[in-house]
Order: C-alpha cells, then sequence, then structure tokens
C-alpha cells in the first residue's frame, strides 16, 4: 500500500510535468479553456449560491445561539464571529469541498471514458501532447475560475448570514453590516481565503484529472476512478487546509 | 515502408511479443492475423510507438525510430492515420469537427483550404450531409468512416487500422475494407491492418502475416492463405464449416 501511494506520487508528479507544456496551438487552448470554464465554473454557480446563502444562515443561527444567553455581548459581535467563519473556513474550504465532488468526478469520468474508448490513444497517436491538451486547460479554468466563486460565496454566505439574523429576530441587518465590517482585515479575512482557493483549484483540478487519466479497463474502473478523485481530492484539501493555516496564520 | 526488427515487449512477466521480425510494403494493405492474445494488438501498438519494445527496432523508410528525436517523431505521427477498434472519436465534436481536428492542430492552412479538405475526404469516404452530426448520432459503420476519414485528413504516408470491421454487419464491413484498399492504392501508403476476418483477408490481404503466440509464423498473400501447408494457418483459416468446403471444392 505504501508502495502504491508513492508510485502514485511519482506517477503525478511525472503527468504534471507533461501537463505544464506549451500548447501546441493556442487559439485551440483558449477554445478549450472557455468551454471549461461554461462547465467546471460558471455550471457550478448554482450549487455555490445555494450553499453558500444556507451555510451563512446557519452560522449566524449557531453563533448566536451560542452567545446571545449573555446580555453583555453586543448581538454585533455575533455577525463578527460569523463573518470569520465563513471568510476564513467555510466559504474557501467547505465550498472547494463541494466543488471536489462536483467538478472532480466531472474530470476524472469524462478523462476516464476518453482513455477507455481510446480517445487519448488517438491523440497520442496524431502526436498531441495529450496530457496537455485535455488536462491544462481544466486546471486554468479552476485556477481563473474558483477564486471567483469563492469571492462570490463570501459575499454570498455574510448576506444569507444577516438575512437569518434579521428574519429570525437575533441580529437586525444594520448591526450585522457593523459587526461584518468591525476589524477587518483585508490579508486575514480575503486575501487567505483567495490563497486558499487557488491552491484548492489546483489541487481538484490536477489530482481529479490524474485519476481520470490513469485509468485501465472499462467502464467500472471509470466508475472507480470518478470515486477516487473526489476522495483523493477531500484529502488533499483537507492536508493542505492544514498546512496553509499553520503557514499562513502563524 | 516500415520494418519491425526481432521485437520483443513484455508486461510484467507476460511476454507478449518474442522476436518479431516483418516488413510492411508501401501501397499495399498488409494484414496481421492471428488468434485473440496472439500479440496483434501489442505488435501494432508497439509499431506506432505508444509501447517501447525491450529489444529489437522499427525503422520508418529505414529511419530508426527507437533513436529519433522528439520533434522528428512527433513530425512522424502527423504521417500516421489511425483507425482505430471502437473508432475512438471526439464526442464532444461533430463529424466534421473530428476530420478538421488532425488540420486545425498541424496544419497551416487557410479555412477556406481546410473546408475544402474535410468535404474531400468526407465525400472520398461516402459521408455526405453527416458533417453536423455527432458520433452518439451516427452508426457503426458510418463511425468507422469518419475514423478513416480523420486518419487520412492529413494526407498521411502510413494508415493504421485495429480490427476495422469488428461489430459490423458483413455488406458494412465488405465496404469498410474496401475503402481501406482503395485509399491505399490511391494514396500510395503503406497500410497495416489488424484483424481476424477472413473475409478481409481474401478481400483485400495484399501481403498477410500470421501471428501465434507472440511470432510471426507465416507471410504471404491472400491467393496463398488458402492453399498455404503451414500447420497454424490451416488450423486457423479452416476452422469453420465454410471454408472447409472451401478447402475440398479446391482440392477437387
Amino acid at each position: 500500500m505504501i508502495t502504491n501511494f508513492f508510485e502514485g506520487i511519482g506517477a503525478y508528479a511525472i503527468l504534471m510535468t507533461k501537463v505544464f507544456r506549451r500548447p501546441d496551438r493556442w487559439r485551440l487552448f483558449f477554445k478549450s479553456l472557455t468551454k471549461e470554464i461554461q462547465l467546471l465554473g460558471l455550471d457550478s454557480i448554482g450549487i455555490v449560491v445555494i450553499l453558500s446563502v444556507f451555510m451563512g444562515a446557519v452560522v449566524t443561527i449557531q453563533t448566536a445561539f451560542q452567545l446571545s444567553d449573555d446580555p453583555l455581548i453586543p448581538t454585533y459581535y455575533i455577525a463578527m464571529a460569523t463573518r470569520e467563519s465563513i471568510t476564513l473556513e467555510f466559504s474557501p474550504t467547505v465550498v472547494s469541498l463541494i466543488l471536489a465532488g462536483k467538478v472532480g468526478s466531472n474530470i476524472a469520468s469524462s478523462l476516464g471514458t476518453m482513455r477507455v474508448s481510446e480517445q487519448i490513444d488517438a491523440l497520442e497517436v496524431m502526436g498531441v501532447n495529450s496530457a496537455s491538451f485535455l488536462i491544462l486547460p481544466k486546471v486554468v479554468a479552476l485556477l481563473v475560475f474558483n477564486p471567483i466563486l469563492i469571492i462570490m460565496s463570501l459575499f454570498l454566505g455574510l448576506w444569507g448570514g444577516a438575512m437569518a439574523g434579521d428574519l429570525l429576530g437575533l441580529v437586525p441587518f444594520e448591526e450585522s453590516v457593523m459587526g461584518y465590517r468591525l476589524e477587518f482585515i483585508v490579508f486575514e479575512n480575503a486575501v487567505y481565503g483567495l490563497i486558499k482557493a487557488t491552491v484548492f483549484a489546483f489541487i481538484i483540478g490536477s489530482v481529479s484529472a490524474y485519476s481520470g487519466y490513469s485509468v485501465k479497463g472499462g467502464a467500472v474502473e471509470v466508475g472507480v476512478a470518478s470515486t477516487n478523485a473526489v476522495v483523493r481530492s477531500c484529502l488533499a484539501i483537507i492536508l493542505a487546509n492544514f498546512l496553509l493555516t499553520d503557514m499562513i496564520l502563524t | 515502408m516500415i520494418r519491425a526488427e526481432n521485437i520483443h515487449k513484455s508486461f510484467g512477466e507476460n511476454q507478449v511479443l518474442k522476436g518479431v521480425d516483418v516488413d510492411f510494403y508501401k501501397g499495399k494493405t498488409n494484414l496481421i492475423i492471428g488468434r485473440s492474445g496472439s500479440g496483434k494488438t501489442v505488435f501494432l501498438k508497439t509499431i506506432l510507438g505508444l509501447f517501447d519494445p525491450e529489444e529489437g527496432d522499427i525503422y520508418y523508410n529505414e529511419e530508426r525510430l527507437g533513436t529519433m528525436s522528439k520533434e522528428r517523431r512527433k513530425f512522424l505521427h502527423q504521417e500516421i492515420g489511425m483507425v482505430f477498434q471502437g473508432g475512438a472519436l471526439f464526442d464532444s465534436m461533430s463529424v466534421a469537427e473530428n476530420i478538421r481536428f488532425p488540420l486545425e492542430m498541424f496544419s497551416n492552412m487557410t479555412e477556406k483550404e481546410k473546408d475544402a479538405r474535410v468535404k474531400f475526404v468526407m465525400d472520398r469516404v461516402r459521408l455526405e450531409g453527416a458533417d453536423a452530426k455527432y458520433p452518439s448520432e451516427i452508426s457503426g459503420g458510418m463511425q468507422k468512416r469518419v475514423s478513416i476519414a480523420r486518419a487520412i485528413s492529413m494526407s498521411p504516408h502510413y494508415l493504421f487500422c485495429d480490427e476495422p470491421n469488428s461489430g459490423l454487419d458483413p455488406e458494412t464491413a465488405i465496404v469498410i475494407d474496401q475503402l481501406i484498399q482503395e485509399i491505399t492504392h490511391e494514396f500510395d501508403m503503406t497500410t497495416i491492418v489488424n484483424t481476424h476476418d477472413m473475409n478481409s483477408v481474401l478481400e483485400i490481404g495484399d501481403h498477410v502475416i500470421f501471428m501465434k503466440e507472440g511470432l510471426k509464423v507465416w507471410e504471404g498473400t491472400n491467393d496463398e492463405v488458402l492453399s498455404s501447408t503451414n500447420a497454424d494457418v490451416e488450423d486457423y483459416v479452416f476452422k469453420s464449416k465454410l471454408f472447409k468446403q472451401v478447402r475440398q471444392a479446391l482440392r477437387k
């Protein structure tokens, strides 16, 4: 098992050296990139919107439940604590984990199907660097669009929290806005989240692509690769989250 | 011309090719036949450069594949067309886009020239009117024709076909066989076809190689197959009732 793990790391590294090569035709690269941004980015907006709004609402309710017993704590502190949770952890990490499921399985199954139906062999026979041609646009699309989704998620999470607080009578909307603005540090609250979003985007794209690209066999193996892509991406995100938090915040 | 010299290839403990020596001739349909598991597909993929042999060399017009530079090898691949067993068409592209893909990738043609070339090869393989359809919307026979059209779109010098008529009805299989032979002669290509369809062997086998357990055990023409005295070839060719009757008729 340990040997397999290290062999897998080696194969992943070799694949990445093939992926990050100059595209043969920039025009075709940008065409693929546009397609991938649509498929992996724009098509994920719906789930990010729903997830973020409800996540913000739940965090506000839970924070209010913890803090509202003490009359000495001003209610805008509930909003401030909500902001910290959403910007530092929930938006970048939870949204990336959800995207690892949605986007990761999509990438692995599409590449796996191309592998077992010999479409990747067809590209290789033509003299095309199939790894770069197929994977690079996916990774770049995620690197470009994941931070945009995370920024969107931050705003929607905070909006959802403020709306829930106001509608349930926990924190008035104006006080939520006041709490969100209180002691807001751009680096800690925004840039940190974006750094994480970018690293997680690379993990989702590259790990899922590796799982799909290296499939051997048929339909069953494509299904296994799809599951592996999600599990490996999630584990890698959790590990990277720990390392990044330690490196950046301490 | 392509020459394979003493090709050995293994996968772990399993030695698939055990020293194959074959010459494939230009302007001829070279057929590799043999039972499933005889090493045909591995041999074809080794000639293509998808597998590296452990021993032996492949020569494309006396140029050694193993020592070619990366750039030269890339250029060589543009001179190769390949028809895969399942077609290997790109699902996300229409028929016309599939055929156009190699031109977009490697040629410096203008858009007009590309359009003209796509139209020419589509007409050549009798695919008129199918441009906008997707691979999932066309029949198996049409998929094979699209695959052939894509393979010849760059006017290759070498054409490789892996079981080109597997899964096709006998009539369509003959059409595909004839198409492969016609374009081989028309464009003077070196064509290598992997098959175990005896109809193909008799129909288009200008040069036939019989493989067994990773070795070439016989070679000749389609006319010579039926009269071969090689025990392995006889056993393979005259397995079916039909061919047994053909043999009896020939002996009379």
